[in-house]
């Protein structure tokens, strides 16, 4: 057996590798730091303590994960049915049109706890509804996915660009967004388990959506590895000619797992919407339809490791905020740089220490058989 | 008696004191275009930056990529002592209206857009009135009787500008023809400089020869494709005669710089106002630029009539209708 596809060690591909790859990715960012003039670690200390340091911090960190969770979790559902689903961007501002509605109407009668579900249920509507003509004209046209998700991002901001400066507006208002929301159309923030441990959440906006988005990652661990629906979305995304043999529809698959990944993708509006500003706003998204596609990569399409992939993206958008506001020299695009640099050795480089890895752990045994 | 009023000086010089000098601590929190745009957040840079160099006080900036950041960053520079902060776009609304309410004490001035509280001083410009200016030149200048406009993001500000333009153009002359244009509906509008220099063409080859572009950088596209084509191009919010002398007719000036400075410099003098301060071109907030790079194309002719117009807009003979009043525009 060559050493490359030797397997190895399960420890060893879900423990040592990704920290490798991290801590890789960290000493070139730190180079970077050093090579304009910054102390590297002063910037790492800045950016995990900005993170991780105060109750605040952690606050925003889980917040932007929760995000990176939905996008991520809708990504890597596409990614086991073969499909590369890049409309996620456009499903969660679709997503979150159908939260802002049912906020706007029912927010203003029902608590939060009623208004939530179907709130929830909108989001997921809306979301999977942008999802719908792509997957189905992949499945029935062949017309490739991505191109079909990517254009429909645009589509979805031309039409919610529309909607927001022209239906939903307040009138006279500058800003294009909603009224805010009612009391019953917001989701009340997550202090408790701040609390617990005797730290202040402060201004972060963490709320009940954390929750909704690992319940959603439990959900989606259930449907692909423990249903007969997941064993053929798998089986479909592993080889689609041997699954159409099987008996497996494929049309059906692709829209039905299309109309999935897009509606977690819409729950993901619950957070910035919902939790957050408690009102629609133009480009709400910010990008989380597109960091789900790194953060699928990262936790190699398993909802445990999407989590954990959620939570560092979380901390290098928390972090990183932190380390450009306290250190000016350290602008924004170094931030970007870092984020980027940490996806390609996380994500995309995930390989690059396997052989080496891969030899080690070979040698060791044998050598340890020739001793004997 | 003499010993009383000495100590009552020395009270109040220690108590005045504080109120001066200590007092200031500026900051600036950009809008998501980022500092260097070569157009609206570069301004209220320059502002900031004036401030620096006449007083020799320092100010911190933050550069957000989103609107969470943006608030937070709002937060922090409050909690952190700042005073005033002042954001620069009105992305920035809802943010200020939560901020300025948990910190009551700090000064807070947002451009662009207006926050009712006893701490927040709202600047916005009636960009209208600029722009009817640099529609008459453009009206005058024009040869084929059409004009042009190509705005960034497609909402009301912009169309705001649109709008303004185009009376101006009309009023310049009877039945000058505006073409409009938006380069899209995502934040990417602002930087698009391609699709604007596309934009330009197209409207070019509908017979427009001035073009008017409100699209942050992506503008550069369009004065460049308008000066590729030996048209005349018309700039925004900074003076971008400069940047193809000779081929950008003139520039519709926004003062964010002056508003930034004078934000540091009420504060600093302890004569900070709460409420609304629209500057038009009355308060020289909005205006034409007028300089070597483009002299030789604007004629007395035009001069006087830009000048006369500007004069009836003081005055009220003219009313520039404003967009945003009621969403739409009577040309």
């Amino acid at each position: 057996m060559s050493a490359a596809s030797a397997p190895l060690p399960r420890w060893v591909t879900y423990g040592l590798m990704p920290v490798l790859n991290l801590a890789v990715a960290f000493l070139i960012s730190g180079l970077v730091v050093a090579f304009i003039g910054e102390s590297p670690w002063e910037a790492v200390e800045v950016l995990l303590t900005g993170a991780l340091g105060t109750g605040e911090g952690i606050g925003y960190t889980l917040f932007y994960a929760t995000n990176f969770i939905f996008t991520g979790l809708a990504v890597a559902v596409a990614f086991h049915c073969g499909l590369f689903n890049i409309g996620g961007e456009g499903q969660a501002y679709l997503g979150g049109l159908g939260a802002a509605l049912v906020a706007l109407s029912l927010g203003d009668v029902l608590p939060w706890y009623l208004t939530m579900p179907v709130a929830v249920l909108f989001a997921a509507l809306f979301g999977a509804a942008w999802a719908l003509i792509p997957a189905w004209l992949q499945a029935s046209r062949g017309s490739h996915i991505v191109i079909t998700t990517i254009m429909f991002n645009f589509i979805g901001a031309a039409l919610m660009v529309y909607l927001l400066v022209n239906v939903l507006k307040v009138p006279g208002a500058m800003a294009p967004e909603t009224r805010v929301f009612a009391e019953g159309g917001q989701l009340p923030k997550l202090t408790w388990p701040f609390e617990l441990f005797g730290a202040k959440l402060g201004a972060a906006p963490f709320n009940v959506s954390f929750v909704i988005a690992l319940v959603m990652a439990v959900l989606v661990w259930l449907l692909i590895w423990r249903t007969r629906l997941g064993y053929e979305i798998r089986a479909t995304g592993t080889n689609p000619t041997a699954a159409i043999y099987a008996g497996i529809p494929y049309k059906r698959m692709v829209i039905v797992t299309m109309l999935l990944s897009g509606g977690l993708a819409g729950m993901m509006a619950l957070n910035p919407v919902m939790g957050a500003s408690a009102r629609l706003q133009v480009e709400f998204v910010g990008g989380a339809g597109f960091v789900g596609i790194a953060v699928a990569l990262m936790g190699r399409s398993h909802p445990l490791g999407i989590v954990f992939a959620a939570i560092l993206f979380g901390v290098l958008y928390q972090g990183g905020a932190e380390l450009s506001f306290w250190i000016p020299a350290i602008t924004r695009d170094m931030i970007v740089v870092i984020q980027g640099l940490v996806i390609l050795f996380a994500g995309a480089l995930e390989t690059m220490f396997r052989p080496a890895l891969a030899r080690l752990f070979w040698r060791a045994p044998r050598a340890a058989a020739a001793k004997a | 008696m003499f010993k009383k009023v000495i100590g009552a000086a020395v009270v109040a010089a220690a108590l005045a004191a504080p109120a001066h000098a200590a007092d200031v601590k500026p900051a600036v929190v950009y809008g998501t275009g980022g500092k260097f745009d070569k157009s609206f957040n570069e301004a209220a840079y320059g502002g900031a930056e004036r401030f620096k160099a006449e007083t020799g006080i320092e100010y911190r900036d933050f550069e957000p990529t989103n609107d969470t950041q943006g608030e937070q960053a709002l937060r922090n520079f409050a909690s952190r002592g700042f005073n005033p902060v002042v954001g620069v776009s009105f992305a920035w609304t809802s943010a200020i209206e939560k901020v300025a309410a948990e910190f009551p004490d700090t000064k807070f001035y947002l451009i662009d857009s207006v926050v009712e509280k006893p701490n927040v001083r709202s600047v916005v410009f009636k960009e209208h009135e600029g722009s009817y200016l640099v529609g008459v030149l453009a009206g005058l200048a024009s040869e084929t009787g059409t004009v042009g406009f190509v705005g960034g993001m497609d909402i009301p500000l912009i169309s705001k500008f649109a709008c303004g333009y185009a009376q101006g153009a009309a009023a310049a002359k009877d039945g000058t023809k505006t073409l409009r244009n938006m380069i899209g509906t995502t934040g990417a509008a602002w930087n698009d400089p391609v699709r604007g220099g596309e934009l330009a063409k197209s409207q070019m080859d509908q017979g427009a020869d001035v073009i008017y572009a409100a699209a942050g950088a992506s503008g550069l596209g369009v004065l460049q494709a308008a000066a590729d084509a030996g048209k005349l191009g018309i700039g925004v919010d900074s003076n971008q005669n400069g940047v193809h002398p000779g081929s950008v007719l003139t520039s519709m000036i926004k003062r964010v710089d002056l508003a930034v400075y004078n934000a540091f410099m009420d504060v600093k003098n302890d004569k900070f106002e709460p409420g609304v301060l629209a500057l038009g071109v009355a308060e020289d907030g909005v205006g034409w630029a007028l300089d070597d790079n483009n002299a030789k194309l604007v004629t007395d002719e035009m001069k006087a009539a830009v000048e006369k117009a500007k004069a009836d807009i003081i005055a009220g003979t003219i009313k520039v209708h404003d967009y945003m009043t009621d969403n739409s525009c009577p040309n």
